[in-house]
């Protein structure tokens, strides 16, 4: 909220935030409230104040203290022992995940811990990975007071059980990095020793040509055994399952070079095409390392336990307890704060309860429930702190039953059949026909040259150029969207974006933004006192829509009100200046007075339940109706250009989890020709993408809560929305930031592009194949000859690929 | 020209040397995190075992 004045503000010396006031300070430096300054109180005591000169006001706000006990479940050994690392009698190693680092400061701090608290021995930030590994002594601290620690500076790690899949992935890294290290080794000496024997320097001994062979021997089989046992694999278990994949064309290469090479080595004395097997490998591993670039940071396979809170607060004896959720239990009782959530199907006891269900089921207002109403898993509350007994496990709860669905179970993915592997099926049994054929011909006209003819043909069409054209272009179309905001899981997802004829909106979140719905007044005009009369009353309340209506009326008034009470679920009301003032619903503003006003606005239905369609929060003053404040969706910006543009390609639909009070709205955005669904509950989503999938139509889903996860999943490709990309967001195939969705036009475009590009390299390729293929059916293919073409046409597809896709990506406006 | 052998068996040895600290490097996570380390390099070093009261001090007297 700017002021009119122009006003030296100042930033907090800790978190850069606007102090609101002076008060709080230390020496010269201000801070915007106590948890900075406690922060800053932590580092200065500590010596550790190069915080803030590594970067000007590095700190992340200190929303408050912690409460005591907020970490006390970390004291449950079994969840210690899920969560460290390693342990042995004296240290334990355990890995954080921290949201919340944001620059080098943060480093310096995080790896600076010991000087905070001596026992922690080490400290190591992972920055891209926002992981912090803390090694710590067993007997001096507990993992609670590490975590405590590092809460009291503002790094609150995120705990989670989740982790298994990423340290498999890193461990399959460092593999494919020591075989492109062992690959690229052999590679450069084989060709070294290759080389003589290019310069046909036929005088030498045979002595010497028998010692170069056999050193090049003895280089290339950890290349044959070790570094390409991925692909001999891949091909073997495609053959088995009878599918031909390009791993089994490059197989029958790799085996043909390699054991023409070993021939040509023990019966000729000559290095045969050793040099070409070793960088045909070495080029194939560094585009694996190209196909499986993923963003660390991310993580694309989120289900409800990682939406769930670790811990929850239960209560027994009026004594306050935090225990791992896992150990929760049927008739536990439990308190639940502002903003907590709620993680398992129970009914209220006590505080008024106001759950945001956005985020299950697509409802944008929160929704008022009673004393002894059922509370189900997943929403949060809003407001003050209530009490819940729990009816059922958190596994058997409302939500969580959406992962019982089969799609969540059979963990196969998606059968993506890349465009590649399509292609090889036929390119492998032409290659085998020229092969065949070629050496027939020979067998007739000179025998000795048949066996020579089919190796040759088999090694020079081996597709080491159609392997390289798709990871490269992919992994540089993928570079180019993650600019754009579109985080895709993997270079595979591009492919299939560039499928899609069908998008399916969801609405809350998705198109809309939550938390900005907008308020209108609709009425006479309210007069400034009035206004502020209103918005005295409405500050009073912690009621979400009080806050949205005390935010638009935009007035720091604060005149006295007396005879406060507010009704939950009903309203506010409040004596002002001798003004009864009622802000409420319509029966609740009308009640006691019996006012002659008419309803002016009326719904269709009179039922409590319609009354929901359209959120209108009236406002009367001495028993007369002013008006209502109206609550409208906010629309994403470049919202309608976006589905305009879709439309005239795509067919589109919305599916809402919300009611129907956006009708007339989204029927202008989306036009005639799509189909808007409203009250869709998380199973009709997923049933309904599965309905059109059966007419063959290849769906793109858009979402963003946990209601959507199961249509996200079922969908061909889910992108799930998302304000902030390292929040969470449903497990999905790609993740894009809400502020870009209005280019989602162009980035579908160019994932079209892309797949084009692969395709026109694959034709470049070919075309060397051709060439490759006419010199070696007529048993010409010397391995000089073959030790050139291979690798030149890989680098000119692997050069075409990469500038391609940077060139169009200038052309459509996605790079500057 | 048989002193080729022993250069040849020379430049192999040393080239092993280095494919075997490649793979030491990528055993031991250095290829992990590309980025920390470029911004670690940049901080001085604190020691421990430095008398705490002192440096507050010079601190304040910035």
């Amino acid at each position: 909220m700017q002021e009119t004045v122009t006003q030296v503000i100042t930033q907090c010396y800790h978190c850069g935030d606007d102090c609101e006031h002076l008060s709080i300070s230390i020496e010269e430096k201000y801070f915007c409230c106590e948890g900075c300054k406690l922060v800053y109180e932590i580092l200065n005591e500590k010596n550790l104040c190069d915080y803030y000169s590594l970067n000007e006001k590095p700190g992340i706000k200190q929303s408050g203290i912690f409460a005591k006990n907020k970490f006390e479940f970390l004291e449950d050994e079994k969840l210690q022992s899920q969560l460290i690392d390693f342990k042995d009698s004296q240290i334990s190693k355990i890995t954080f995940f921290i949201p919340s680092m944001h620059c080098s400061s943060c480093i310096w701090l995080l790896e600076n811990l010991f000087k905070i608290n001596s026992s922690i021995v080490r400290s190591q930030v992972n920055y891209l990975q926002k992981n912090l590994t803390v090694t710590f002594l067993n007997n001096s601290i507990t993992l609670r007071k590490v975590v405590e620690t590092l809460a009291s500076i503002g790094y609150e790690p995120k705990l989670k059980l989740d982790d298994a899949d990423k340290k498999f992935q890193a461990s399959q890294n460092k593999t494919l990095y020591s075989k492109i290290g062992i690959a690229g080794f052999a590679f450069g000496n084989i060709m070294l020793l290759t080389f003589p024997e290019y310069l046909a320097i036929d005088d030498s001994s045979i002595e010497l040509k028998k010692f170069f062979s056999f050193i090049i021997f003895f280089l290339s089989l950890p290349v044959f055994f070790y570094c390409s046992s991925d692909f001999l694999k891949s091909a073997y278990y495609g053959l088995k399952s009878r599918v031909i994949n390009l791993d089994v064309p490059l197989s029958l290469g790799i085996v043909a070079l390699f054991f023409r090479s070993v021939y040509d080595i023990f019966y000729h004395y000559n290095p045969g095409y050793m040099d070409s097997f070793a960088g045909l490998i070495f080029l194939l591993l560094i585009g694996r390392l190209f196909l499986n670039k993923s963003y660390e940071v991310l993580n694309f396979e989120r289900n409800y336990k990682s939406y769930f809170p670790i811990s929850v607060t239960t209560k027994k004896n009026n004594i306050e307890k935090n225990i791992p959720l896992a150990n929760l239990n049927i008739g536990d009782k439990i308190v639940v704060r502002n903003n907590e959530l709620i993680p398992a199907d129970s009914f209220l006891l006590t505080g008024d309860a106001n759950i945001d269900y956005s985020f299950v089921t697509g409802e944008a207002i929160p929704v008022h429930k009673k004393l002894g109403e059922i509370v189900y898993a997943g929403g949060r509350q809003v407001g003050s702190i209530i009490e819940l007994e729990i009816t059922k496990e958190v596994s058997q709860s409302y939500l969580s039953q959406l992962w019982n669905n089969s799609i969540f179970k059979d963990n196969v993915d998606r059968q993506l059949v890349s465009l590649v592997n399509h292609i090889s099926k036929y390119f492998t049994i032409i290659i085998l026909f020229i092969a065949f054929a070629a050496s027939i011909y020979w067998l007739f006209v000179n025998p000795a040259k048949a066996v020579p003819v089919f190796t040759a043909v088999l090694i020079i069409a081996c597709p080491c150029a159609l392997a390289m054209s798709t990871p490269f272009t992919l992994s540089n179309a993928m570079r180019i969207l993650g600019r754009n905001s579109l985080f895709v899981k993997n270079t595979l997802t591009i492919e299939s974006l560039a499928k899609i004829d069908t998008i399916v909106f969801d609405k809350t979140g998705t198109i809309t933004e939550i938390d900005k719905s907008f308020i209108e007044f609709i009425g006479e005009e309210l007069k400034e006192d009035e206004k502020k009369i209103a918005s005295s009353l409405v500050k009073n309340s912690t009621h979400p829509l009080s806050k949205k209506i005390f935010n638009y009326l935009n007035l720091n008034s604060n005149f006295n009100v007396e005879d406060y009470s507010e009704i939950a679920g009903l309203g506010i009301s409040g004596n002002i200046f001798d003004s009864h003032v009622k802000i409420g619903s319509i029966d609740f503003v009308n009640s006691s007075n019996g006012s002659s006003i008419v309803n002016k606005v009326k719904n269709d239905d009179s039922s409590k339940e319609i009354n929901l369609n359209e959120i209108k929060v009236y406002l009367s003053i001495n028993g007369i109706q002013k008006g209502y404040f109206k609550l409208n969706n906010y629309y994403r910006k470049g919202i309608n250009d976006l589905i305009n543009d879709l439309s005239k390609k795509y067919q589109l639909y919305l599916l809402s989890g919300d009611n129907k009070s956006e009708y007339e709205n989204l029927k202008k955005i989306f036009g005639d020709k799509s189909e808007l669904m409203f009250n869709q509950t998380p199973f009709d989503k997923l049933e309904f993408i599965k309905k059109i999938k059966l007419q063959n139509k290849k769906v793109l889903m858009i979402g963003d809560g946990l209601n959507d996860s199961g249509a996200l999943k079922q969908s061909d490709v889910g992108i799930s929305i998302s304000e902030e990309i390292s929040n969470f967001s449903p497990a999905s195939d790609a993740i894009l930031e809400a502020k870009s969705l209005y280019n989602l036009n162009k980035l579908l475009d160019f994932s079209k592009i892309s797949v084009k590009l692969i395709i026109t390299s694959f034709i470049i390729s070919f075309l060397y194949n051709v060439v490759g293929l006419y010199v070696a059916v007529q048993g010409e293919l010397s391995p000089l000859f073959a030790a050139i073409i291979m690798p030149i046409s890989s680098v000119t597809v692997i050069a075409f690929a990469s500038l391609s896709t940077t060139v169009f990506a200038k052309i459509k406006g996605l790079l500057n | 020209m048989s002193v080729i052998v022993v250069l040849i068996g020379f430049s192999l040895m040393l080239a092993i040397g280095f494919l075997i600290a490649f793979l030491w490097s990528v055993k031991s996570g250095q290829l992990e995190d590309k980025y920390t380390p470029s911004v670690r390099i940049l901080f001085d070093d604190i020691k421990p075992d430095k008398a705490p009261e002192k440096k507050v001090n010079e601190k304040h007297n910035d």
